[in-house]
């Protein structure tokens, strides 16, 4: 049996890391309240945006817009994953992984060819260790601050590789902010843009007729890549906002788990205390019984 | 009041306005455009440019960095990746966003997206700069 003091080294221990992962939830749980602010003062401006551009694109062409051509073939096709910079935050980053992971294998059993680009450290640092697959941008160091600047970064990149003709398609996966306990990673089309999906819009809103200047269709080309940042944005909100949930309900875990640990081993302590004074007490006995003789 | 529009500037971060006032005056690609409440619905894109609302006699600016604008007849919204309020501009940090934006452009005449970037960076400083200056002269 571990002596006395190995048991109080090891109790002390775990309380400094109960301290930790509390502290850790805290953090957490302040910056889920950022994102989630965040996210409130987005949706006026989403939301605006979406009933703007339904009503605008009922019945357009696709013609008009790059970003519109549905590809006669697919070969290549892009992927923009988002992951956290950071671990400790349960199976959160694996599962955005496997997604990713999965998504690359059935566009290769389809016959295309896939290449990723990657927002966050975590999956940068995965995907460097499997060279075999494809990773041509990665930003590392962006998910602590996300904000609009950081969306149209990336939707650069996408807008790049699509309009170059390098890629026929772009998805993105990010995770899906249900609740703090349905976190789901999802793969979305990015471009081109689906025009059933921006139709989808309109319904929503139910459209209303404006006079335009100058056309509805020359608007409709200075939206279309706005709309892409505003799809980014989101996803990246919804990626942060997953990303604290994750950590704070991992770290709550783990204090959990520190507590049950710390009474398992005060226990421990407690009858190896028992123990030893049980033994001095017969020590003492057996000491004054051969005293007497 | 039936003869005030209600002015809302709307960016990804946050509703940067909400007032009611008499005109406003906003840059399109098509030119400047003003109007006053009981406008029909009215949607175009907006350039970089100055947003100029009157109320009595009290008049405000805003730097839109491109953007669209939805009119209905009381409401008039602007949608903009970036916006900013006169009187919020850092004239300092926009005079040195000049400077590099010209330096840029100067070093990158040759390759065709930087240029354009390095020019829009530049619209887009000149813009808050005279913004900016419009409400010291005021």
């Amino acid at each position: 049996m571990a002596s006395l003091r190995d048991i109080q080294t090891k109790i002390a221990g775990v309380k400094k890391t109960r301290q930790i992962t509390r502290a850790m939830n805290m953090v957490s749980a302040a910056k889920l309240r950022g994102v989630q602010e965040k996210t409130e003062r987005f949706r006026p401006y989403a939301a605006k945006f979406a009933e703007v551009l339904g009503s605008l694109s009922q019945g357009v062409d696709p013609g008009i817009h790059p970003l519109l051509a549905q590809p006669d073939k697919v070969e290549k096709v892009a992927l923009i994953l988002f992951t956290a910079d950071r671990g400790l935050c349960g199976s959160f980053n694996m599962n955005l992984i496997n997604a990713g992971l999965r998504f690359i294998k059935e566009q290769q059993g389809a016959g295309k060819q896939v290449q990723l680009y990657i927002v966050g450290r975590k999956g940068r640092d995965f995907f460097k260790r499997r060279p075999e697959v494809d990773v041509k941008e990665a930003l590392t160091g962006v998910m602590n601050v996300v904000d609009f600047d950081l969306a149209v970064q990336v939707a650069r990149m996408g807008l790049n590789a699509f309009l170059s003709g390098e890629v026929q398609e772009v998805y993105y996966l990010y995770s899906n902010f249900r609740s703090m306990a349905r976190l789901i990673p999802t793969v979305a089309k990015l471009l081109p843009i689906a025009p059933e999906a921006v139709a989808g819009e309109a319904a929503k809103t139910g459209g209303q007729e404006y006079m335009t200047e100058p056309s509805a269709e020359q608007i409709l080309v200075d939206l279309l890549p706005r709309y892409v940042n505003v799809r980014i944005y989101s996803g990246l909100l919804e990626t942060a906002t997953s990303e604290q949930a994750a950590r704070m309900s991992a770290m709550d875990n783990a204090t959990r788990n520190c507590k049950d640990m710390i009474e398992n081993l005060t226990l421990l302590y407690n009858k190896a205390r028992q123990a030893a004074i049980t033994t001095e007490l017969m020590d003492i006995v057996g000491g004054a019984e051969a005293l007497k003789g | 009041m039936a003869n005030k529009i209600l002015l809302e500037v709307v960016t990804p971060d946050k509703l940067l306005l909400s007032k009611e006032v008499d005109v406003v005056v906003a840059t399109s690609v098509e030119g400047e455009f003003a109007v006053l409440a009981g406008h029909v619905p009215f949607l175009t894109s907006l350039a970089v440019g100055e947003l100029k609302l009157k109320d009595g006699n009290a008049t405000d600016y805003a730097a839109i960095n491109g953007g669209f604008a939805e009119i209905t007849g009381q409401k008039f919204t602007v949608l903009a990746e970036s916006a900013e309020l006169a009187r919020e501009i850092d004239v300092d940090r926009a005079r040195k966003a000049r400077e590099r934006a010209e330096q840029r452009l100067a070093k990158s005449a040759s390759e065709q997206i930087n240029y354009a970037r390095a020019e829009a960076a530049l619209k887009r400083a000149m813009l808050r700069m005279k913004v900016a200056e419009r409400t010291r002269a005021a």
